[in-house]
C-alpha cells in the first residue's frame, strides 16, 4: 500500500481529436510504463473499434511511477475515460474516482462542446483542473486566445496552463509536475470497512470479468469475501492488481489506490458501474453516493440478414453483453424481417458501435430498423405504458396522450454557420434556451425532442457547419407531444418494420417522402406493387411500382449458357438479400435507407 | 425433324466483322487483314482435336456464327463442312446454317456458299428502313437488304432473317408497318429481337451519357404483343421468345441449345456443352482471336476452360434454356438431357406462385410451359422457380 500523500488520481478530459490518447501515451512512456518495443499508439484503447475510430469506450486505469522534483516517488493513477456523451454516466463514475483532471484543449481549435460537458462534470465532482494546451507546435496554435477562452467560457483560471505537444513529447514532465503539486492527495481510512467504487468492468476471455475499482476506505486483498452493495451479490476475490499498463498482481489495494480485481464473476451484467464494493463480514454502513443503473434511450430492431443466423445472433448478443452491460436486448419477431431482437442503447454512437462489433467480431450480417425512442403512452384508463417499438403502439382510441423524451443539447459553432444550425434546430422542433458568444464562436443551448435527434441530426449538423459544429446532449425530460404512428403498407399489408413514430405536423411529408424513396428502392417485380403511407386508417401517400415488363427479349448468343446461369445465380443471390412480403420482395437496404428520407 | 433423337450440333465461330455495330456485345473483332489459310487450318485443327472423344455421335446441325461468317472464303466454309462430314456421320436432314450480312459483296458469295454445303442462311437484316439501319450502324441499306433476302430465297433451301425493334423513337405503327413489309419478304423463319443496351457497347455508353434514350417500356411491350399477334396470323408463330417459324421450320441448331442437347464449339469464344460418360462438360474457348490461335497452335484446341457442370447446375441450365421455348419442357426429355427429374429442379412454392400468377402453365402430361406473360419476364420467373 502507498501513503495517501504520495498518490495522485487524475482523469483526462478532452474533446474528440484534441489529443487525449496521445497525451496518455506520452505520460506512460515518460514514466517508463512500457519500453519502446512494446509501445503502440492509443495504448489504452484495446478494442479494434476504439483504435480505428480513435475513441475510448471502456474506462482504463494506468498506475504510473513518477519521481518528482522534490525527490519523492509518487504513484500517479491515470484514469482514461470514454469521451462521448453516450457514455456520460460511465464518465461521471470515472471522474468520481479521481481528485483532479487534466483538461486537454487543442491550442488552435479551442474549447468544444464535449470539453465543456465533461469539464463541468469534473468540477461537479470537486476536481482540481489542470489545463493543458496541446498541439502547441502547430503553426495555427494560439495559446493566448485559447487560455482566454478557457477563462471566459469555462470560468477557470488558465494562467497556469501547461503548453505541450503530445505528439513531439514537448513539456510532458511539466504536466506530471503540475499533477503532483496542484492535485490534492486522496483521503481515506485504511482501518475502516472496505468501501470501493466500481468504476467499470469488462469481460476477458482468460480472466473472466475484470472489475476496475477505486478504494475509498479499507483494504482489498486476495481471498477476501466481498459484496456488491446495490446488486447484493457476494464473491471471493481471486486476484488483485494494477495496470502499468500491463496487469501486475498486488498483495492488496488500500485507500486512494486504483486497480483491478477478478472474483469469479461470470457476466458484466452482474457488476454495475457505480456500485459500491464492501466486505462481506464487515460491511460499510452506507454505500458511496451516486449509484444509478444506466438506462438505454435509443432502441432499434436487429435482425439477421439470413434468417438461419438467428441462433448465431442470439449467442453473439449474449457474448457481447458479457462485455457491455449497458445495452439490453429481448427477442422480437417481425412479419417482414422474421426473428430478431429489440435492442436498447445509451445513444446513437453506442448503437453504431454494437452493430459494428456484431458484424465485425461475430461475422454477422444485420438489418437494423429505424432507431426509436421510448414514448410514455398515457391510456384513457389512466395506465401509462412505455413503448419502445412503433409496432407496440396501442390503438389510438385507447390513447389519451403521448409523452416523448427531450434533450438539452449544447452546440458550439463558428459564427458563419450559426444561421444554418439555428434553422436545423428549429426544423427539428427545437426550443432555444441560450445563445452566447465566446470570441467568434457561438454557444447554443437548445432543447430538442430526442426523436428528432436520433436519426441524422449529428450528420446534418456536421454537414451544415462543414464539420465545425460540436455537439453534446443529455436526456432532460418527458413532454407531451402530438406523436402519431405512420404505417407503411405494401400491397395493402402493413410492413411492421417500416412503421415509424412521427410528429403529426410532419407526418404527411414524411409519408410522401417514404413512399417515393421506397419506390426507388424496391425493384420492379412480376407483380404491380402499391406502396402506401397511412396514419390510423387514413392513407396519406401512395406510389406504385409497375410490374416488370420484359427481361429476356434481347438477342443473345445461344451457346453461352454459363453466362445465363451465372446471371440467374446472381439474381437468386440478390433475392436472398431481400425480404419477402406477400408477393413482394423488399431489399434489406430499404428498411434503413427509407427511414433516412426527409424532405430537405 | 425427328422429335426425340437427341441432337448433336457443331458451332463454328468466325470472329471478324467489317465494323463493330454499336449495339453488339458479341465476340467480334475488326482486323485489316486476315490470314485466311491460317484461320482455316486452325479451325480444322480445333475441330479435329475436340471431336476425338465424340466420334460416336451423329451431327444434326452445323452453325457458322460470328462475327460475320459470310466474310469467310467459301473454300474455308467448304473445308470445315467437309471435315465435319469426315469426322462424323451427318443426319439425313442435317441443317447447315450460316449467318450472313445483306451487303451486296457478301450476297455475291451466296452461290459459292451454297456449293460449299450451306443449306440455310440467317441474314442480319435488322431493319428495312435506311435511317434505322444508319442508327444501328449497319453497312447496308434497305434495298440492299431486300435484294439479299430475294437472293437467299432463290439460292438456299431455307432462310431466315433478323429484325431489331423497339428502337429509340420508333412508334408502334411504324413497327407494325415495317413488320408487314418484312413479312412480304419472309420465308419459313423470322427472328425478331428488342434493342437492348448491353454493357460494353457503344449504345450503352451513349445511353449513360443521355445521348440516346431507350424506347419506353409501354411501347416496347405493346410492340412485343403486336409482333406475336401479327406473326401468328401469318402462320409464323413464336416457337421461342424471339424466334418465329412455320411448324417444323424452327432452327434445328438453336433448338438444340434450348433443349440443352450437346453441341461442340469451334473457334474463338465458342462455347460447348458435351456429355461424356454421364458427365456434362462446359467448354469455353479463348475469346481474343490471336490468343485463340496461339492456344490452338500450342494445344491443338483453343480451349480456355473445360469444366464439369454439376448436376444441379445442369438442371438450372436445362430449365432456363428450355422455358424459352413455347413448347416448354417435357419432363422425360428434361431428365434425359440433364439427369435430374424436372420437379427436383423446381422450388414448389415458387412454382405454385408463378402458376397462380399466370406466368407458367403445367400441362396434363407434366410439361412446363411459360405463358406469353411469363415468356417476356422469364429471368424473373426463373429466379422464383429455380432451386
Amino acid at each position: 500500500m502507498t501513503d495517501l500523500d504520495r498518490i495522485r488520481n487524475f482523469a483526462i478530459i478532452a474533446h474528440i481529436d484534441h489529443g487525449k490518447s496521445t497525451l496518455a501515451d506520452r505520460l506512460i512512456q515518460f514514466c517508463g510504463g512500457v519500453d519502446q518495443r512494446e509501445f503502440r499508439d492509443q495504448m489504452l484503447d484495446s478494442m479494434d473499434i476504439e483504435r480505428e475510430r480513435g475513441i475510448t469506450i471502456k474506462a482504463q486505469t494506468v498506475r504510473l511511477a513518477y519521481r518528482a522534483q522534490d525527490g519523492k516517488d509518487y504513484v500517479l493513477n491515470l484514469m482514461d475515460t470514454p469521451g462521448h456523451v453516450d457514455f456520460a454516466y460511465e464518465v461521471s463514475r470515472s471522474l468520481a474516482a479521481c481528485e483532479g483532471s487534466i483538461l486537454v484543449v487543442d491550442a488552435s481549435q479551442g474549447v468544444e462542446a464535449q470539453t465543456l460537458a465533461n469539464v463541468y462534470q469534473a468540477i461537479d465532482n470537486g476536481h482540481e483542473i489542470v489545463p493543458v494546451l496541446n498541439k502547441i507546435d502547430l503553426p495555427a496554435a494560439d495559446p493566448g486566445r485559447v487560455k482566454q477562452q478557457i477563462e471566459d467560457v469555462i470560468g477557470i483560471d488558465a494562467s497556469g496552463a501547461v503548453e505541450v505537444s503530445a505528439k513531439t513529447g514537448l513539456n510532458i514532465g511539466a504536466v506530471l509536475e503540475a499533477l503532483v503539486q496542484r492535485l490534492p492527495a486522496p483521503v481515506g481510512d485504511a482501518a475502516a470497512p472496505l468501501k470501493a467504487l466500481l468504476v467499470d468492468s469488462w469481460y476477458d476471455p482468460y480472466l473472466g470479468v475484470v472489475v476496475l475499482v477505486r478504494i475509498r476506505d479499507g483494504r482489498l486483498v486476495r481471498g477476501q469475501k466481498i459484496r456488491m452493495m446495490a446488486a447484493g451479490a457476494t464473491y471471493e476475490v481471486d486476484r488483485v492488481g494494477v495496470f502499468t499498463p500491463k496487469p501486475k498482481d498486488m498483495a492488496a489495494l488500500g485507500p486512494g489506490e486504483m486497480g483491478f480485481i477478478t472474483a469469479g464473476i461470470k457476466a458484466v451484467a452482474d457488476v454495475k458501474v457505480g456500485d459500491t464494493i464492501t466486505e462481506e463480514r464487515r460491511p460499510a454502513a452506507e454505500p458511496l453516493p451516486g449509484f444509478k443503473p444506466s438506462l438505454p434511450v435509443v432502441f432499434c430492431g436487429l435482425f439477421p440478414t439470413d434468417t438461419a443466423d438467428f441462433e448465431h445472433l442470439r449467442e453473439s448478443l449474449a457474448k457481447l453483453r458479457l462485455n457491455d452491460a449497458s445495452f439490453v436486448y429481448e427477442p422480437e419477431s417481425s412479419a417482414a424481417l422474421g426473428f430478431g431482437f429489440r435492442c436498447g442503447f445509451l445513444g446513437l454512437l453506442h448503437l453504431e458501435i454494437i452493430q459494428e462489433r456484431l458484424e465485425r467480431e461475430f461475422d454477422l450480417d444485420l438489418i437494423a430498423t429505424a432507431p426509436s425512442v421510448v414514448y410514455k403512452v398515457h391510456l384513457t384508463n389512466g395506465e401509462v405504458v412505455d413503448v419502445y417499438n412503433p409496432v407496440d403502439m396501442p390503438d389510438p382510441v385507447r390513447v389519451d396522450h403521448i409523452e416523448e423524451p427531450w434533450i438539452k443539447a449544447t452546440i458550439f459553432v463558428p459564427d458563419e454557420y450559426l444561421g444554418a444550425v439555428l434553422k436545423l434546430c428549429e426544423d427539428r422542433r427545437g426550443r432555444q434556451d441560450q445563445l452566447t458568444y465566446a470570441g467568434t464562436r457561438a454557444m447554443l443551448v437548445y432543447r430538442l425532442p430526442l426523436a428528432e435527434v436520433v436519426f441524422d441530426f449529428y450528420d446534418r449538423l456536421k454537414s451544415v457547419s462543414r464539420g465545425y459544429a460540436s455537439f453534446d446532449y443529455a436526456v432532460d425530460s418527458y413532454e407531451e407531444g402530438d406523436v402519431v404512428k405512420l404505417a407503411i403498407l405494401v400491397n395493402a399489408e402493413p410492413v411492421d418494420a417500416l412503421s415509424i413514430m412521427v410528429h403529426r405536423a410532419e407526418a404527411e411529408s414524411r409519408g410522401r417522402v417514404l413512399c417515393v424513396k421506397l419506390k426507388e428502392l424496391i425493384p420492379q417485380q412480376l407483380f404491380k406493387i402499391a406502396i402506401q403511407a397511412a396514419i390510423g386508417g387514413r392513407i396519406i401517400a401512395r406510389e406504385t411500382v409497375s410490374a416488370l415488363r420484359k427481361d429476356v427479349t434481347a438477342k443473345c448468343y445461344g451457346g453461352d449458357i454459363s453466362r445465363k446461369r451465372k446471371l440467374l445465380e446472381k439474381q437468386k443471390e440478390g433475392k436472398k438479400r431481400m425480404r419477402q412480403f406477400g408477393k413482394v420482395d423488399i431489399p434489406q437496404s430499404a428498411f434503413f435507407a427509407a427511414l433516412k428520407a426527409r424532405e430537405n | 425433324m425427328t422429335a426425340d433423337a437427341p441432337g448433336f450440333g457443331v458451332y463454328v465461330h468466325w470472329p471478324f466483322c467489317v465494323s463493330k455495330c454499336p449495339y453488339c456485345d458479341f465476340n467480334s473483332h475488326v482486323r485489316s487483314t486476315i490470314d485466311e489459310t491460317g484461320w482455316r487450318d486452325a479451325l480444322l485443327r480445333d475441330l479435329e482435336t475436340q471431336a476425338r472423344p465424340f466420334a460416336d455421335r451423329r451431327v444434326t446441325s452445323v452453325f457458322f456464327g460470328g462475327g460475320t461468317p459470310s466474310l469467310m472464303a467459301p473454300a474455308t466454309v467448304a473445308a470445315v463442312i467437309d471435315r465435319i462430314a469426315a469426322l462424323w456421320p451427318l443426319a439425313p436432314d442435317v441443317e447447315i446454317t450460316l449467318e450472313a450480312n445483306p451487303n451486296s459483296a457478301e450476297v455475291a458469295r451466296f452461290r459459292d456458299l451454297r456449293a460449299a454445303g450451306i443449306g440455310r442462311v440467317s441474314i442480319g437484316v435488322q431493319a428495312l428502313d435506311d435511317d434505322a439501319l444508319r442508327l444501328l450502324g449497319r453497312a447496308h441499306g434497305g434495298d440492299e437488304a431486300r435484294r439479299a433476302i430475294a437472293a437467299a430465297a432463290a439460292i438456299f433451301d431455307r432462310f431466315s432473317f433478323d429484325l431489331i425493334y423497339a428502337r429509340p423513337g420508333q412508334g408502334l405503327d411504324a413497327w407494325t408497318r415495317e413488320l408487314g413489309a418484312a413479312l412480304a419478304l419472309a420465308g419459313e423463319h423470322l427472328s425478331v429481337y428488342q434493342l437492348t443496351f448491353e454493357p460494353g457497347t457503344r449504345f450503352e455508353q451513349l445511353r449513360r451519357r443521355g445521348d440516346i434514350v431507350p424506347l419506353d417500356d409501354e411501347t416496347a411491350d405493346a410492340m412485343f404483343d403486336a409482333t406475336r399477334a401479327i406473326l401468328d396470323a401469318h402462320g409464323l408463330p413464336a416457337y421461342e421468345i424471339s424466334n418465329h417459324a412455320r411448324p417444323g421450320a424452327a432452327s434445328r441448331h438453336n433448338l438444340g441449345y434450348w433443349r440443352y442437347e450437346d453441341y461442340l464449339g469451334v473457334g474463338p469464344g465458342a462455347h460447348g456443352r458435351l456429355t461424356l460418360g454421364g458427365v456434362k462438360y462446359a467448354t469455353r474457348a479463348e475469346r481474343a482471336p490471336e490468343t485463340w490461335m496461339a492456344q490452338v497452335a500450342a494445344a491443338g484446341e483453343g480451349m480456355a476452360a473445360r469444366d464439369v457442370v454439376a448436376p444441379a447446375d445442369a438442371a438450372r441450365e436445362a430449365l432456363l434454356m428450355g422455358l424459352r421455348l413455347t413448347a416448354g419442357i417435357s419432363p422425360p426429355r428434361f431428365q434425359r438431357v440433364c439427369g435430374t427429374p424436372l420437379d427436383a429442379a423446381l422450388d414448389p412454392r415458387g412454382l405454385a406462385r408463378m402458376i397462380e400468377g399466370g406466368f407458367l402453365r403445367r400441362d396434363a402430361d407434366g410439361t412446363l410451359v411459360a405463358t406469353p406473360a411469363g415468356l417476356r419476364v422469364l429471368d424473373a420467373v426463373l429466379v422464383e422457380i429455380a432451386r
